[in-house]
């Protein structure tokens, strides 16, 4: 079934930062909240009312929707296993990143929309960092593509699983540099944080200063879709082919928290870069797939 | 009556008719020629794109011997694609020029070169006789340079001009040499001597020989070294004109390449690497100095660079499969070439259209004075924002299907092609994701500054969206702009004709079908797309249907006199990454400093320069400037010296041809002694 994988994304996302927010509370040593406190507020969020900008143009009403729908398209290229996605083709995760870049395009113009100039500030941070973090995912599934022969994500981890070492070191290595993606992408340490108080050092947060009440809500929570569509990503590279749902899904569901709880260390131990060491932090992880990709071309015996 | 005599018979005619009618009605004069020029165009090219070229040969008498016209899919295709942008050009150009009229007296002479160079377009793609091909590209060129020094009496714009003309010389000189050597060495004109020329000769002359096609073409297509001419005369040129040139003229210069790429004999695989390095370098270099540009125009010309680049890379993969024989590299590559030819036509053509319109609304192209116009020009903002998204190759849109193409391509290549192939190609997908994020930025700044926020200068005119006429082009543009995003399938079929000129030995049907498989899935992906965005607005009405909409002012973080001269700018958006690719820019400031307690105001300046023009033109003009200053004695405007240099040098030539009989003579003698 096809859609398995969709609504396990779309269940993993309701809890994901919950678990986040719960390890870092845990790992300072207060009780924090319950780990569907987010979707709450989400939910609450999405019953308010909208409160919109005298400055603003219909680009910023249809901005959250648009990014939302890019979210959940690039969920739909997700497989599952040996199990393909809703949409299975060759070069979908060239799809996949550029849907995601629609998203961000209206982000970025919905926050420049408002006229404020904070929001402009976190709109070329945004921009910026995006760009940087691009090369990297397309040099990780260049390097999986190499190493299984196939051109999309269905077949490329269906190949992955030679049941050798290596690709799972591979594997490890990918999900790496998948994990620091995916806090690029949603703006989390060691890049961005979310819970400053201070406008002039937000990326995120700050471009959606503006927005309220259900778009919000809908910003808020493709965060937790990223989250979860990334987590994925990385269960895929481990997802033992052959095996039924009852060792899948477990496994799946397993690497979600395992990541989740990865994120919510990583966030209560780094703090949060200068602004002008980020982007030579975020041009390493595309060295990082580059030594990926040499480590394939290795394994294939491509040297001689 | 033939094709072509009928096409320059009705040029001619149609010349001397704007030359003789009312400046009024130059336009639409213009708009007939157009139309009856496409017409008769369009009706071969379509026929030679869906498989039936066509072949004429016209008597040229003594100097030009016969001149084969041929049609084969490839020039229907650009035929095709330049008729389109050409039309639209006239029909945005007949109601721009509107302002001008009886002020300059030069409209007439405009639209008359509009008409002959549509028309020397034409034959570049038809005409197959080196030599009546060097008389056309010379008029082509010429009729151009008119076109663009429309506005001669500023200063600017006549330097742009004079730049441009310079450069198109240079490039038919190099042209010149290519075909010269070849007719030279096989006493004909006709093309098909340059495919057995370069059959006859060894492998590396043939090289040679492609370079110096290769050069020649892309200093007209604007391959990076070779592109300084290009960010000077598009900015100065009307929109119309900028548009056409961006959208077709350029693209002369990649039909030459993919035409010699034809008939030239050559190691396929060296020439497709050449090729991917100067392409990689013209789309990363392009659009990291269209960020940093000020000037509406001159920002989109760099970006044509880019896309130049882009269109380069697909060349260069196709090159690659044909090298290798693999026909699944060279389908995607010569399709994502022949498709994003045709795609940067519409998109930029459109830009450029929409940036003339704005200028003719508040006068000006400096993006930093723009701001909040969305709300004045609403239709001019939606269509250059799906230009802009078209652009940046992002579904659902057409831009992003020729990059699908290569991407796949290159995808291909790295895990089929050898060692040497999967390193280039990696390389080549990380510089694409680069370049598909960095003309985001671009974008998001120009959308972004350009038309949302508040208006961040007072103009004393007031902004009114243009009248639909202006926009109608625009429109027509965006339908196919939407209809090879949303059914690309359609165009793969399309360029199953003109991709198999070059993949006649290696392609069967197979590789087109699974390419075209893959794109049915993406138009179904897309149109979900659309649906979830739909959906998602309609559940948005129906929770929101019985709430209040609250409008207030923009929260500024607790500062309440929040005004427009707060917002971010285009510089300041761009500022981080100036800092970061500082040391690839030359960043020309002029600053105030600041005197005394109370200081006058003061102004801060920021000029961005190439530093490619800055090192390969005007380094090397400076040293020329200094030998040539040895020498300006000579100049110096006495008639009856020029008179004595006239003799010297017929004296001179005399001279020579007589020593180098005695020299042969003796040469002779001593080679019997």
């Amino acid at each position: 079934m096809p859609g398995l994988v969709f609504i396990l994304i779309i269940i993993t996302s309701f809890f994901f930062t919950g678990i986040v927010i719960r390890t870092k509370s845990i790992f300072s040593g207060r009780k924090g909240p319950g780990i569907f406190q987010p979707m709450k507020d989400i939910w609450r969020l999405l019953q308010k009312e909208n409160v919109y900008s005298q400055t603003s143009s219909f680009i910023f009403k249809i901005a959250p929707d648009i990014y939302f729908a890019s979210v959940l398209i690039a969920i739909m290229l997700i497989p599952f296993g040996t199990q393909k996605g809703i949409f299975s083709f060759d070069g979908d995760f060239v799809f996949f990143a550029y849907i995601l870049a629609v998203g961000k395009f209206f982000s970025i113009i919905g926050a420049l929309d408002t006229g404020n100039s904070f929001e402009g500030m976190g709109a070329s941070r945004e921009a910026l960092y995006s760009f940087l973090a691009e090369p990297a995912f397309f040099i990780l599934m260049g390097s999986l593509a190499l190493l299984t022969g196939y051109t999309s994500f269905g077949d490329i981890f269906n190949g992955i699983h030679f049941g050798s070492y290596i690709s799972y070191a591979i594997g490890t290595l990918a999900s790496f540099v998948l994990i620091l993606i995916a806090m690029i992408e949603n703006s989390r340490m060691p890049v961005d944080d979310p819970k400053t108080h201070l406008e002039l050092t937000m990326i995120h947060e700050v471009m959606v200063l503006d927005n309220s009440g259900f778009d919000l809500g809908l910003i808020l929570h493709a965060t937790n879709l990223k989250f979860a569509m990334y987590g994925a990503i990385i269960a895929n590279l481990f997802l033992t082919p052959g095996r039924e749902w009852y060792f899948s899904i477990p496994i799946f569901i397993g690497v979600q928290i395992l990541f989740a709880v990865v994120v919510g260390t990583l966030e209560s131990f780094i703090a949060r870069f200068r602004m002008s060491h980020n982007p030579q932090f975020i041009f390493t992880i595309t060295s990082i797939s580059l030594l990926i990709f040499f480590a394939v071309l290795l394994i294939l015996g491509k040297y001689f | 009556m033939s094709l072509s005599v009928c096409i320059v018979l009705i040029t001619i005619l149609f010349v001397l008719f704007v030359s003789f009618s009312k400046e009024a009605w130059s336009g639409s004069i213009a708009l007939g020629a157009v139309l009856v020029n496409t017409g008769i165009s369009s009706w071969v090219a379509v026929n030679a794109v869906i498989g039936h070229s066509y072949l004429e040969i016209i008597n040229g008498g003594p100097v030009f011997g016969d001149i084969p016209i041929r049609v084969d899919a490839l020039s229907g295709w650009f035929i095709l694609m330049m008729n389109f942008t050409v039309l639209t050009g006239i029909l945005y150009g007949r109601r721009y020029m509107k302002l001008y009229e009886n002020k300059s007296g030069m409209i007439s002479l405009h639209f008359a070169s509009y008409i002959i160079n549509h028309t020397s377009m034409i034959g570049i793609f038809i005409v197959q006789n080196s030599l009546a091909f060097l008389y056309i590209w010379e008029i082509m060129a010429l009729s151009s340079f008119i076109m663009v020094i429309f506005e001669y009496k500023n200063p600017e714009t006549l330097k742009a001009g004079l730049n441009f003309l310079i450069q198109s010389h240079i490039c038919i000189l190099l042209l010149t040499i290519g075909l010269i050597w070849v007719s030279s060495h096989t006493d004909s004109y006709d093309f098909n001597s340059i495919s057995t020329y370069s059959a006859s000769v060894s492998s590396a002359i043939s090289l040679v020989l492609y370079l110096c096609f290769f050069i020649g073409f892309a200093i007209k297509a604007g391959f990076v070294p070779f592109h300084t001419w290009l960010p000077y005369a598009h900015p100065v040129a009307p929109a119309h004109v900028s548009g056409v040139m961006s959208g077709v003229m350029i693209k002369l210069g990649i039909f030459g390449i993919l035409r010699m790429l034809i008939l030239v004999n050559q190691n396929y695989l060296i020439i497709g690497y050449i090729i991917l390095i100067v392409s990689l370098i013209s789309g990363v270099y392009g659009v990291a100095l269209a960020i940093v540009q000020h000037n509406l125009k001159k920002l989109l010309a760099y970006h044509s660079i880019e896309n130049i680049g882009i269109i380069g890379i697909a060349i260069g993969i196709g090159a690659i499969g044909i090298g290798t024989k693999n026909p699944f590299l060279a389908f995607a590559g010569f399709a994502g070439a022949l498709l994003h030819t045709l795609n940067h036509s519409l998109f930029k053509s459109l830009l450029f259209y929409e940036a003339g319109t704005i200028y003719q609304t508040i006068h000006t192209l400096n993006i930093d004075s723009m701001g909040g116009l969305i709300k004045k020009m609403p239709q001019t903002a939606i269509l250059f924002i799906i230009a802009a998204m078209a652009i940046c190759g992002l579904p659902p849109f057409n831009g992003f299907i020729s990059e699908f193409l290569i991407y796949l391509g290159l995808f291909e290549g790295v895990h089929s092609g050898s060692l040497s192939i999967t390193t280039v190609f990696i390389l080549l997908i990380a510089g694409l994701a680069l370049i598909g994020g960095l003309a985001l930025l671009c974008f998001t700044k120009a959308f972004g500054i350009i038309f949302l926020g508040q208006a961040r200068s007072h103009f004393d005119n007031e902004i009114n969206e243009s009248e639909p006429s202006k926009l109608f082009p625009g429109y027509l543009i965006v339908l196919f702009i939407l209809i090879i995003g949303l059914f690309p399938q359609w165009f793969i079929r399309l360029l199953i004709n003109p991709v198999s000129e070059f993949t006649s030995g290696i392609t069967d049907g197979f590789p087109a079908l699974k390419i075209i498989s893959n794109l049915q899935s993406i138009s179904l992906v897309a149109w979900v797309f659309l649906l979830a965005i739909a959906s998602i607005w309609t559940i948005k009405r129906f929770v929101l249907r019985n709430k209040r909409m609250v409008i207030t002012p923009t929260w500024s973080c607790g500062y309440s006199e929040a005004n427009s001269k707060m917002q971010y700018t285009a510089s300041s958006y761009v500022r981080s990454y100036r800092k970061l690719i500082g040391p690839f820019l030359i960043m020309n400031k002029k600053e105030g400093e600041i005197k005394g307690v109370f200081s006058s105001p003061i102004h801060s300046q920021t000029h961005p320069y190439d530093k490619v023009e800055a090192i390969f033109i005007d380094f090397p003009l400076k040293i020329m400037n200094k030998m040539m200053a040895r020498v300006r004695f000579i100049q110096n405007g006495n008639m009856r010296h020029y008179i004595l240099y006239g003799v010297v040098f017929i004296t001179i030539i005399v001279f020579i041809s007589l020593l180098s009989g005695v020299a042969a003579y003796l040469f002779n003698l001593i080679k019997q002694m």
